[in-house]
């Protein structure tokens, strides 16, 4: 009778839990914490954390290779890179690129946001990540989750999980990292510099804006090409006024659909063996150095170029180069607005920051091409 | 002499904070414009009365339109 009991017990899951697996549980939960109470990225952590749970459940074989539920959605969905690039035609469908159009000086700033992502690569080559590791983890500095995501699928896929879910967190703690470093590093005097009025951007140059786009960085950088091609196609929807449709099916509807699968798949990844390592502390610490570092010098590039600029631009605007749109760009306006709260830096700042999405998918882009 | 009150930047006004004939202050909130889902707090130019406001809550605005007019 005894062992009839205990052969049904051993049928249950109950007898496979390991402590690791409710870990990931209480992390899984907290991520649906900060998604509902604190409104955290609730888009992308909620159904992560609710795919972190899934993942671990003894004997349900979500994740089992060939069969389970959620590693189809992350075999076909991600491995085969079809999700991130679908996300960045949504992307490009929401992103008004006319700010960077009207004053294309502040790409720059863009650019030199990225020097946070390959100060990281180095110091997390030299602490003894691989160079895939380093590329994957320092690409978190970005703040930009689906090219995090692109990255580190191809070059250190045992990482993903843990830095998918260390950049869309600092995405979310970007009004809390950013403010304290940009205070710093400008003077009241040049957080309260006013922007000269921006020119007007034609029609004609939105639309040849994506296809242009397209050509150079794709010649430039071959690798970023699902992702840049995918971000201006989006882009070409919406500016061309006569596919309504599949522009608002690209920024809605479609972006929709691929988040859901994106957040379970990224949740999916994070099982106990793959989370509970000293790695991936290290990778938290990495990820927000290298924010850290993309936010200062972006700010400190904008005070370089103001030695030469006889119009000075509001050093602030150096912040919004990291890629977290649009909420780098809300951060700037906010801290700008601290100081002179009639000076409205907001669409300035949308300049650097989507010039920063271009940049951090370019960084990407040669990553690959170094390390792949 | 009368000052407009213009849109700093495009967007959708989402609240009024002045009445025609009402007294505003130098500063004092006017309404609120969004744009990329921020608020943003649009401020009397002058001291002065509202003599016209030229929108309504609910609408599209762009950059540099004249919004109210303050005497």
């Amino acid at each position: 009778m005894m062992s009839r009991v205990f052969s049904l017990f051993e049928s249950t899951g109950f007898a496979y839990l390991t402590p690791g697996m409710v870990f990931m549980w209480a992390i899984g939960v907290t991520l649906i914490y900060l998604a509902i109470a604190r409104r955290f990225e609730p888009l992308l952590l909620l159904p992560i954390g609710f795919g972190v749970i899934m993942a671990n459940l003894p004997l349900a074989g979500l994740m089992h290779p060939g069969e389970g539920l959620l590693w189809r959605f992350y075999h076909y969905g991600i491995q085969w890179e079809v999700i991130p690039p679908l996300i960045f035609l949504g992307l490009g469908a929401l992103t008004d690129f006319a700010p960077l159009l009207a004053n294309p000086l502040l790409i720059f700033l863009g650019a030199g946001a990225q020097v946070g992502v390959y100060l990281t690569f180095f110091a997390a080559f030299g602490l003894g990540f691989s160079l895939n590791e380093s590329a994957s983890i320092a690409i978190i500095g970005g703040a930009d989750g689906p090219t995090t995501i692109f990255l580190t699928t191809k070059l250190a896929p045992h990482l993903l999980g843990s830095c998918a879910m260390a950049a869309y967190s600092y995405m979310a703690l970007v009004p809390i990292i950013q403010p304290p470093i940009m205070r710093l590093l400008t003077t009241r005097k040049e957080r309260l510099i006013r922007m000269q009025k921006s020119r007007k951007v034609s029609p004609l140059e939105k639309i040849v804006f994506p296809i242009v786009a397209t050509l150079l960085i794709v010649l430039l950088t071959p690798a970023a090409a699902p992702l840049i091609s995918m971000l201006m196609l989006g882009n070409l929807f919406r500016e061309s006024k006569v596919v309504e449709r599949l522009n608002l099916t690209s920024q809605n509807e479609l972006m929709n659909i691929v988040t859901i699968f994106l957040g379970v798949s990224i949740g999916a990844t994070l099982s106990a063996e793959n989370f509970l390592r000293r790695d991936v502390i290290f990778i938290f610490f990495f990820g927000l150095f290298a924010f850290m570092v993309s936010t200062a010098t972006g700010v400190l590039l904008a005070k370089l170029m103001n030695l030469f600029l006889t119009t000075k631009i509001n050093p602030l605007l150096g912040a919004a180069g990291v890629s977290a749109v649009p909420m780098s760009a809300r951060v700037v306006s906010n801290v700008g607005a601290e100081a002179d709260k009639k000076n409205y830096l907001l669409m300035y700042a949308m300049g650097p920051n989507v010039a920063g999405v271009i940049g951090t998918v370019i960084a990407a882009g040669v990553f690959l091409a170094f390390l792949k | 002499m009368a000052q407009n009150i213009t849109a700093p930047l495009s967007g959708k006004v989402i609240s009024l904070d002045i009445k025609v004939g009402k007294k505003v202050e130098e500063d004092d909130e006017a309404l609120v414009i969004e744009a990329l889902k921020m608020e943003n707090p649009v401020y009397a130019p002058c001291n002065g009365t509202v003599k016209e406001i030229k929108v309504a809550v609910g609408d599209l605005v762009e950059e540099d339109q004249v919004l109210a007019v303050i005497e």
